[in-house]
């Protein structure tokens, strides 16, 4: 089972409270169709992703961007047991939706890389270590039911 | 694969990091320490703490040696020659790592630039520390 100390909850939680999901989301979506295009293949529903710009106007990408942010919700209120708190998620993402697994490394690393850009120097290397291990957990447990 | 519009980006990006080399390569190696641990393990001849002039000088080193190699990306493997040599019969860093301080480095320069590290700027970018990288480990077997 993953260990959480005091420090790093309370990093987690503060980070969270801070952030505007609807601004955030849609950020690190975005950032991961533009920066692995190749992530694009399962969003062809969604309209015009031709270019950078295009995908940044979306309002389709920003929708599920806000979902996914919201998505994180779940481990963030359920730290102790995200395995568990994932599983009929992890299923819904390999049985129907047929994501690549290692697509969720890619998307959770773009978040990193937004949520540093709005915190700037505020994000320090023990703020991000903690971010990347709680985000690490949380992919570990979307993968989890994938056979 | 970058275009020439990615090329330039990156080539001014990194010249205007040029004086602040010791200052983001430093911030990127603490990143890296910090959320990689095993990295640390090249370092026990140093003193990585915190603005330490070991940890000051190496990542200027490692800046203005990528920043050399932006100066024109279509001669990395001349520019890096030297570097590929030093990499792979004498550090003989595992190249995995190299990935792990390109995600480091790519978190610094998102601090360090706000919103000017758009989206386009960190695909180019990204590309050109794989690039880097891969050079980098041409000469280890």
């Amino acid at each position: 089972m993953v260990e959480w100390s005091e420090t790093e909850r309370s990093i987690i939680t503060n980070i969270f409270s801070n952030l505007d999901y609807n601004d955030i989301g849609p950020k690190a979506l975005v950032r991961c169709l533009i920066v692995y295009p190749w992530t694009q293949r399962y969003f062809a529903s969604f309209g015009n992703l031709y270019n950078a710009e295009a995908i940044s106007n979306n309002p389709q990408v920003a929708a599920h961007g806000i979902r996914v942010l919201h998505g994180l919700d779940r481990a963030l209120k359920n730290m102790d047991n995200i395995k568990a708190t994932y599983a009929e998620l992890s299923v819904l993402h390999s049985e129907k939706l047929h994501v690549d697994p290692d697509n969720f490394k890619l998307l959770s690393d773009c978040l990193t890389i937004v949520v540093a850009g709005k915190m700037g120097s505020a994000f320090t290397p023990e703020i991000q270590a903690t971010f990347q291990k709680f985000l690490a957990v949380v992919v570990s447990a979307l993968g989890r039911q994938y056979h | 694969m970058l275009s020439k519009k990615e090329k330039d980006l990156i080539k001014e990006i990194w010249e205007r990091l040029t004086p602040v080399a010791a200052e983001i390569g430093a911030d990127a190696l603490l990143r890296m320490f910090a959320s990689y641990p095993g990295t640390k393990t090249y370092f026990s001849h140093l003193d990585i703490s915190p603005n330490s002039s070991h940890l000051l000088s190496h990542g200027k080193k490692i800046v203005l040696a990528i920043a050399e190699g932006a100066q024109d990306i279509s001669q990395l493997t001349v520019t890096l020659a030297p570097l590929q040599t030093l990499h792979a019969y004498q550090l003989r860093v595992d190249p995995t790592n190299f990935k792990l301080l390109s995600h480091s480095m790519l978190v610094s320069l998102a601090c360090y630039l706000g919103d000017e590290f758009t989206p386009v700027a960190h695909a180019a970018m990204d590309k050109y520390l794989s690039a880097f990288a891969a050079v980098l480990a041409e000469k280890y077997r």
